[in-house]
């Protein structure tokens, strides 16, 4: 038997579907007997929709004022509090469960293994190296526990449909008061979410300006799509860091991926790797876009999205 | 603070596109242009401007790994650190041994500050700056896109999935770098000699005491799985019917 212990994301009010991700994750270990802990002030509602969660067998609850915010430094003692009893530590590679991860690792004196993309056996993995131009297979030392991120968008959510039972934890870790939160400023936006949409439209630097890029809501709009960006558009500061696609930014595998005014430096590219179906749209055409795109279209986007948006 | 250190990882430029052996017993890196990792050339782009407000003394640069190392070290003292120090190991160490050693440093130097890359191009890890920080016993602030000091704590503005965090540590802590923080300087050509008299200090991995640990076993490298050769369309029209046929729209 397997034991695994996956870290719940979450924002307070709802689960984060990084989580479902990491079951599947986990579900792929043979004999592997899953639970979820969940760390919140009042992990009430979050702890039943994690025993929702198909394939889980356990969830663990942790109330504490502490955990208010998501800060690693507060959790990693309190994971490994609940946690020495498992075989395996599962986070996603979002960036909450690439800043808690590795702490988690370390105090237990285990190295990580980061991005899983596939399992190959109880020990062995694939993880994505060099943005995803090489795939790496490792293997995890014996008799210690395996500490890891799922690579998210190499996964399918798990189905709703369990009812897993809810075992309520005291904290018993000592907490630091070393690192304190002070805000979140997110962009609240109505459109799908980057890294579950089905769909997204990205832009690039040829956009030019943030008003140009109301051509690339547009078009998401009628599609119904998430927004992304190449780093370039957001080092511009034509749109925030968190719609930033690639290597260092979300790495996504949307049904439909339409990407405007971007050259497709590998950086961005390994970030879409896992798209269903990659459009292009870009004036050059030698651009190495083309070479991933499944359909290619060499237009000026000025002309061309616009156009796309009234036909559709 | 009295010292800033900062890691700086001999890694692949970031414009070479590696090709995994044909043997699938790792990638291509002979004859491979070498680079200072991005994201540790911002960690030291930043200890810098720190120090030139006059917050810090010292800027201490890092590099654990082999020999030629060195070559990045003097590119980090020709931008403007002080000293450099080298942890020689022919071999690759874990991420987690890497975070051991700098935590000898650590011990050795009491810096009130460490800064890292988020992550290093070649193996993409993420974790030696929240390793350290966690046998440190320490805050850490990863992923930072703006770092302001104030006395005994520093406000870092982190890029996390939801947007912009905000929050507050205590120092010493350890700062791991995101793309935003900083645009590095160019090395001028006057300060490249000027980094050759500047002392670089070589330890033998061994001479520390750290004996490394179990590890991670990399047993086989392939290629990422093709993606099939798309097709090219004329204008809008062709592509809104190549999107509905393919029932994408
Ligand atoms: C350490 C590191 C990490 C990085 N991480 C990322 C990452 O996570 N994500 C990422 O995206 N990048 C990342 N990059 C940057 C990456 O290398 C590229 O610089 C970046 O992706 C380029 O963005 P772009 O395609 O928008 O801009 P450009 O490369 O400038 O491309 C613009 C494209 O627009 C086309 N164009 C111009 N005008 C028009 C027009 N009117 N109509 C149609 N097409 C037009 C041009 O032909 C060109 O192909 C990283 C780089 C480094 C060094």
């Amino acid at each position: 038997m397997a034991k695994v212990l996956v870290i719940a994301e979450h924002d307070g009010k709802n689960l984060n579907p990084s989580t479902a991700k990491c079951v599947s994750c986990a579900a792929a270990i043979n004999g592997a007997e899953i639970s979820v802990a969940v760390f919140a002030t009042e992990p009430a509602a979050l702890a039943a929709a994690a025993a929702n969660l198909k394939s889980v067998t356990k969830v663990v609850a942790v109330a504490d004022a502490a955990n208010e915010y998501t800060l690693a430094a507060t959790l990693a003692p309190q994971v490994v509090a609940i946690g020495r009893d498992y075989d395996y530590l599962f986070g996603p590679s979002t960036t909450f469960g690439k800043d808690l991860m590795p702490r988690i690792a370390a105090l237990l004196g285990v190295n990580q293994i980061s991005d899983i993309m596939s399992v190959e056996s109880e020990r062995s993995f694939k993880r994505p190296i060099y943005a995803g131009n090489a795939i790496v297979s490792v293997t995890a030392p014996e008799g210690i526990p395996v500490v890891a991120t799922v690579r998210t968008a190499s996964w399918a959510a798990v189905d709703d449909g369990n009812d897993a039972a809810i075992e309520q934890v005291v904290n018993s870790a000592a907490l630091p008061d070393h690192t304190r939160f002070i805000e979140l400023q997110s962009g609240k936006s109505d459109r799908p979410d980057l890294q579950t949409a089905s769909r997204v439209v990205s832009g690039g630097r040829a956009l030019g300006s943030s008003e140009s890029f109301d051509i690339i809501y547009a078009l998401a709009d009628k599609l119904g799509a998430g927004v992304g960006a190449s780093r370039a558009a957001v080092d511009a500061g034509y749109v925030p860091n968190d719609m930033q696609v690639g290597q260092t930014g979300k790495i996504i595998a949307p049904d439909l991926y339409i990407a405007v005014g971007i050259s497709g430096a590998i950086q961005h590219l390994t970030g879409i790797k896992d798209a269903g179906t990659i459009v292009a749209i870009n004036k050059d055409e030698e651009a190495p876009i083309f070479e991933v795109a499944d359909i290619g279209l060499v237009a000026d986007l000025f002309t061309a999205v616009p156009e796309l948006t009234k036909a559709l | 603070m009295d010292r800033i250190l900062v890691g700086l990882k001999r890694a692949v430029d970031y414009n070479v596109r590696v090709r995994v052996k044909s043997d699938g017993s790792g990638v291509e890196t002979d004859g491979v242009k070498m680079s200072i990792n991005p994201f540790d050339e911002i960690a030291l782009e930043e200890a810098l401007r720190i120090k030139e407000r006059g917050a810090a003394s010292e800027v201490v640069v890092i590099s654990i790994g082999p020999t030629d190392a060195q070559q990045q070290l003097r590119t980090g003292l020709a931008m403007g650190a002080d000293r450099a120090i080298l942890v020689e190991s022919a071999t690759a160490i874990s991420p987690l041994d890497r975070a051991r050693v700098f935590l000898e440093l650590v011990e050795r130097e009491q810096p009130g500050l460490v800064i890292l890359g988020k992550q290093a191009i070649d193996d993409d890890n993420n974790q030696v700056g929240q390793m350290l920080a966690a046998l440190w016993d320490r805050p850490q602030a990863t992923f930072a896109s703006k770092l302001t000091l104030d006395g005994e704590t520093a406000t870092v503005v982190r890029e996390v999935d939801a947007g912009l965090e905000t929050i507050e540590v205590d120092l010493p802590a350890v700062v791991t770098t995101d793309l935003r923080l900083n645009e590095p300087r160019y090395v001028k050509l006057p300060d490249i000699m000027k980094a050759k008299k500047k002392p670089l200090e070589l330890i033998p991995l061994a001479e520390l005491g750290i004996e490394p640990g179990p590890t991670l076993t990399e047993t086989f490298f392939e290629p990422p799985a093709a993606r099939k050769k798309g097709s090219m369309v004329k204008d809008v029209a062709e592509l809104v019917s190549a999107l509905k046929s393919k029932g994408l729209v």
